[in-house]
């Protein structure tokens, strides 16, 4: 399903005292089967705009196109449910939404609210806990006798049980260990290749973005300022850098070394690999000399 | 959510922002007495200019109070319609399928809504320019010739205003476990009875969860810093009584002589 945003803005509270513009002149196109990362300051927008995808806020001006539904500022979208069927969203801190006895009700939940039976949910419960690399054991037990790390997997394959055909992530990884990380970021790769689904993360992290994502989105104080692959949006580290995002560190050692040499690397390196790759061919190129 | 405005603070720094804390509580209990003065429509007229005043005062928008102010509308309505319906004093005003409805009660109704909505606005008033902090140290002064009955008036103080700044927190949380809820296919506002039931456990679980782990960390964050607020503790901000506080209680004292003069 395709996400197509033209011209939305959203306002909290408005005509109120607290009114708040969040999001203006957001112009989007997500293709069905992409993966894309948006990043941007805290405060940015981001989880505003995350939130539009399901309908759970509504353009206060514009026009959210979701698959089959269109969604116009001012008019009030009654059955969104069909909708929010398709487009699984992970909040930040998803283990805060855990509340059933054990891990196999908590993960049956939202399937069973989508018209699955209980008899197919159960039966499923071992994929999704297989999906998000839990093991067997911990269907019985109480979602809190939990590991902080594992309630966030129960809470990620209860949303995922749903079979999206989008998924959105909000900061799936804050607060995890490395490896911890680098797992999560490998299944929902694996989910997008296999499973066809469409993947918007949103992440602090620039390494997550630059490693994973197709195309980058970068948002600053409620708008998108750059939409790019992550080549594209990399190229040019002092904008990034001026619009007070962390630049990867790969990417800074590149420019420092570049700047030090005065030479020119071939690409931009966003992973230790693609460094070592370029230093290994400046390398031979210096010993031809 | 979003409508609720009562215990909410609005920043601003109107003539009412800026009375001492003391004044406007005392303000409001002494109000909330000499409402009840009033039975006739003079007094009543007089009352509702007052709190008009105080709003316009204030620099709240009219719409804006309106607004918050429907929440409670039914049951402001519903009193009325109780008193129409079952007071039988007067004359009969008109009658339909055998009610009988008199002008006493119409009246009778009418006051008391109006005393209700006017007991709201007050109040309701008290918080959108108060922030809590004043609210608590107000309280904490105004009860403090207690402690020599061994009353923890600190404490209680200090348990106000710990609740008082909560109450948002626990709101924004209650907003956002409801969002992670409705996009795993919970429906909060429609349904049958027991499904209903199962959202409203959705939310309350995690939401009783956090609550007792944010209370449970703050216990313990004040107990390793050694926390003992009551005793020989001085104040950042203190409590200023200027003209315009005693000015304004003054002007209570006589719009209650006014209230008592002309009730009937
Ligand atoms: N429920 C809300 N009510 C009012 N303002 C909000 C609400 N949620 C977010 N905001 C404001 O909207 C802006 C964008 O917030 P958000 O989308 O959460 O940013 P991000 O996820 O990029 O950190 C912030 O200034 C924030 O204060
Ligand atoms: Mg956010």
């Amino acid at each position: 399903m395709d996400i197509v945003f033209r011209d939305v803005e959203h306002r909290y509270q408005i005509n109120t005292p607290f009114e708040k513009r969040a999001l203006y002149d957001i112009h989007v196109d997500i293709r069905s089967g992409s993966y894309v990362a948006v990043i941007g300051h805290t405060g940015s927008g981001k989880s505003t705009l995350l939130q539009h995808f399901n309908g759970l806020l509504q353009p206060t001006k514009g026009t959210a196109h979701l698959g089959d539904y269109t969604i116009v500022a001012g008019k009030k979208e009654k059955q969104l449910k069909p909708l929010r069927k398709k487009v699984g969203i992970v909040f930040q801190f998803p283990e805060h939404q855990l509340f059933e006895e054990t891990v196999e009700k908590d993960i049956c939940f939202g399937p069973m609210n989508f018209g699955m039976s209980e008899q197919e949910a159960k039966a499923r419960v071992g994929e999704w806990l297989a999906l998000v690399g839990l093991p067997e054991e911990v269907r019985h037990k109480s979602p809190f006798a939990l590991s902080g790390g594992q309630m966030r997997r129960v809470a990620i394959a209860g949303v995922l049980a749903m079979e999206p055909e989008v998924l959105v992530l909000d900061e799936p990884t804050a607060g995890l260990d490395p490896r911890g990380r680098k797992e999560m970021m490998d299944m929902f790769a694996n989910l997008q290749r296999q499973k066809k689904m469409t993947i918007v993360l949103v992440t602090h992290s620039m390494e997550e973005a630059a490693r994973y994502a197709d195309d980058i989105i970068i948002m600053h104080r409620g708008t998108i300022v750059r939409r790019g692959t992550p080549e594209q949006i990399f190229r040019n580290v002092d904008d990034l850098i001026h619009l007070g995002l962390d630049v990867p560190e790969t990417v800074l050692f590149q420019r420092a070394i570049e700047q030090k040499f005065g030479i020119q690397f071939p690409e931009p390196c966003l992973t230790i690999e693609d460094v070592e790759r370029s230093l290994q061919t400046l390398f031979t190129r210096v010993k031809r000399i | 959510m979003n409508g609720m405005i009562i215990g909410k603070y609005v920043p601003g720094d109107s003539l009412i922002h800026r009375l001492d804390p003391r004044t406007k509580l005392l303000l409001m209990f002494i109000y909330v007495f000499i409402v009840f003065l009033a039975n006739n429509g003079w007094t009543y007229g007089i009352l509702t200019l007052f709190t008009c005043l105080l709003l316009f005062l204030s620099r709240i928008p009219f719409s804006f109070m309106m607004r918050g102010l429907k929440p409670v509308l039914w049951v402001i309505v519903f009193t009325f319609f109780l008193h129409v319906l079952l007071t039988k004093e007067g004359h009969i005003v008109f009658q339909w399928l055998g009610i009988e409805v008199y002008d006493k009660a119409i009246q009778q109704g009418a006051f008391i809504s109006l005393r209700f909505l006017l007991l709201i606005v007050v109040t309701t008033l008290l918080t959108l320019t108060t922030t809590p902090i004043e609210v608590t140290d107000g309280m904490e002064s105004l009860l403090s010739p207690l402690k020599k009955w061994n009353v923890p008036v600190h404490e209680l103080a200090l348990m106000m205003s710990i609740s008082l700044r909560f109450i948002p927190t626990l709101m924004e949380e209650t907003e956002k476990i409801m969002k992670a809820q409705t996009a795993r296919g919970v429906d909060f506002s429609s349904g049958p009875l027991q499904e209903r039931m199962k959202a409203m456990t959705a939310l309350l679980v995690p939401l009783f969860i956090s609550a007792f782990k944010r209370a449970e960390e703050l216990a313990v964050a004040m107990e390793v810093r050694g926390y003992r607020g009551s005793q020989n503790r001085t104040k950042w901000r203190e409590l200023t009584w200027g003209r315009i506080d005693t000015a304004f209680m003054l002007f209570i004292g006589l719009l209650a002589i006014a209230l008592w003069l002309l009730r009937s």
